[in-house]
């Protein structure tokens, strides 16, 4: 079965009983890190939700939530999906041509959605 | 030229061309290359999203306001119940990365046991998902008003006054003049809201599907304000209106004999929390993540039986398991974002 010509990368991702304890640990650390992130997000909408915070105190919530799930991603991206482990060029592909078209996708919604919301506002 | 070839070039450096780039599985990368698509696809979704809210402003429902709920219990909980829904993901997130872990050490009963929890996990976030869904579609028991002026409201109380009973006034083809109607014999809140939103309602008078019209006997609702989600001639975007002024705009508008005054839960064309296409986003969205879900379930199922029948330990590794986990934090992740821009934020 085995081949020359072609490398199976996938028997290099064996590790031993040692280091598999050091992953472990480090997986319920982010579980912990992801269920607190939650914990806060939710305390946080129950304690100063939308309908009761107005202008720049909502305005920094909203900043917060967002910051908090983006640290959310990174690590279910980085660690879960191992993605931090794989080689450098590999993570810049997957990661910047995506990021690159999202920022861009999210500057026109926000363009966009004012210019029509102001013209839904003054003509309809 | 002859000095060309001498030239020694690292091997670290040179490509072979037999080695990948990436050092990674054929399948693995082609995952990644799957993911990043998928990626794409939720992305547009949520920007169409984001473009339609941001357009809408005011009007674009409050989450804790929308999904307060949990199943078998009456009363206020805020977030509470999709709070419970992500931490699930997460943790059949976690059950999933620990049977890759388990894979990487060669431990065959350690991958199915880890496995056997994410398929758990799974099959319970699809079940709270559906709950969610039901919720969403049958709505509350005050639904969504359009008051005189035009504007509309959604409703909120401390309680709904128990409908106690319907006296039948003129005979339909089913119930006989002067029968008391009650919960045994046909549910009366249903009946209720169908007739509202149908505009069968007036001055207390109830028409019942057979033809029948019968008086409706109903307690007082507690402590009901409505907020301005349209504004219309009179009343201002977001304003609370209260007490008796509440109760009395909103029984007018469900008395009034014409249809639609009251919507309640939501369907594609009208739905109780907002403009309509937050409801078409809802589902759309939650329904493609719950789409996934259910694959993902499937998957894990699938790659679970080859870990029994052990295909995967006679080949020398887990990477099955692996690939699926990518598939299966992928449906997570999306969750973290959906949880963030429809509930939170």
């Amino acid at each position: 079965m085995e081949r020359d010509d072609v490398i199976e990368y996938s028997l290099h991702t064996h590790h031993s009983e040692e280091e598999g304890k050091k992953i472990r640990k480090k997986i319920y650390f982010v579980t912990f890190l992801l269920s607190a992130i939650t914990a806060v997000e939710v305390v946080i909408g129950i304690l100063w939700g939308r309908s009761t915070v107005h202008g720049f105190w909502w305005e920094t919530i909203k900043w917060f939530y967002i910051a908090l799930t983006i640290v959310k991603a990174a690590y279910i991206v980085l660690v879960f999906m191992h993605l931090g482990d794989e080689r450098k060029n590999l993570k810049l592909m997957i990661l910047v041509p995506y990021l690159v078209f999202m920022l861009y996708l999210i500057f026109i919604l926000l363009k966009e959605a004012n210019a029509v919301g102001s013209v839904w506002a003054t003509h309809v | 030229m002859a000095g060309h070839a001498s030239e020694h070039i690292d091997s670290a450096n040179a490509w072979g061309g037999k080695e990948s780039p990436f050092r990674v599985s054929y399948g693995k990368l082609m995952m990644w290359f799957f993911l990043v698509s998928d990626a794409l696809t939720f992305g547009g979704f949520l920007i169409a999203y984001g473009f339609s809210r941001h357009a809408h402003q005011g009007e674009w429902p409050i989450g804790e306001e929308t999904f307060h709920s949990l199943p078998f219990l009456e009363g206020n909980y805020p977030l509470m119940y999709v709070a419970f829904m992500t931490f699930l993901l997460i943790i059949s997130s976690v059950t999933m990365v620990l049977s890759v872990e388990a894979g990487h050490r060669m431990d065959k009963k350690g991958v199915i046991k880890w496995l056997v929890a994410t398929v758990i996990g799974g099959i319970i976030f699809v079940g709270s998902q559906a709950w969610e869904w039901s919720h969403f579609i049958h709505g509350s028991k005050f639904g969504k008003v359009e008051l005189a002026d035009g504007s509309k409201a959604v409703v909120h109380a401390e309680q709904f006054g128990e409908i106690q009973n319907f006296t039948v006034q003129t005979a339909g083809h089913h119930y006989k003049a002067g029968q008391v109607l009650t919960n045994k014999d046909l549910d009366l809140l249903h009946e209720f809201q169908h007739a509202v939103e149908a505009g069968h309602v007036k001055d207390k008078m109830i028409t019942l599907h057979d033809g029948s019209v019968a008086k409706i006997a109903k307690s007082n609702d507690v402590g009901m304000y409505l907020v301005v989600k349209e504004a219309g001639s009179k009343y201002e975007l977001r304003q609370h209106i209260e007490g008796a002024e509440a109760t009395k705009l909103y029984y007018d508008a469900a008395y009034s004999g014409e249809a639609k005054r009251i919507v309640y839960g939501a369907n594609m064309e009208r739905n109780e929390y907002g403009p309509r296409q937050y409801a078409n986003y809802f589902f759309f969205i939650t329904g493609f993540h719950g789409f996934h879900v259910s694959i993902g379930i499937l998957i894990n199922i699938i790659v679970l039986i080859g870990c029994i029948k052990g295909t995967y330990h006679a080949r020398g590794h887990y990477e099955m398991v692996e690939k699926a986990g990518l598939y299966w934090h992928f449906v997570d992740l999306v969750w973290v974002f959906v949880f963030t821009f429809f509930y939170l934020v």
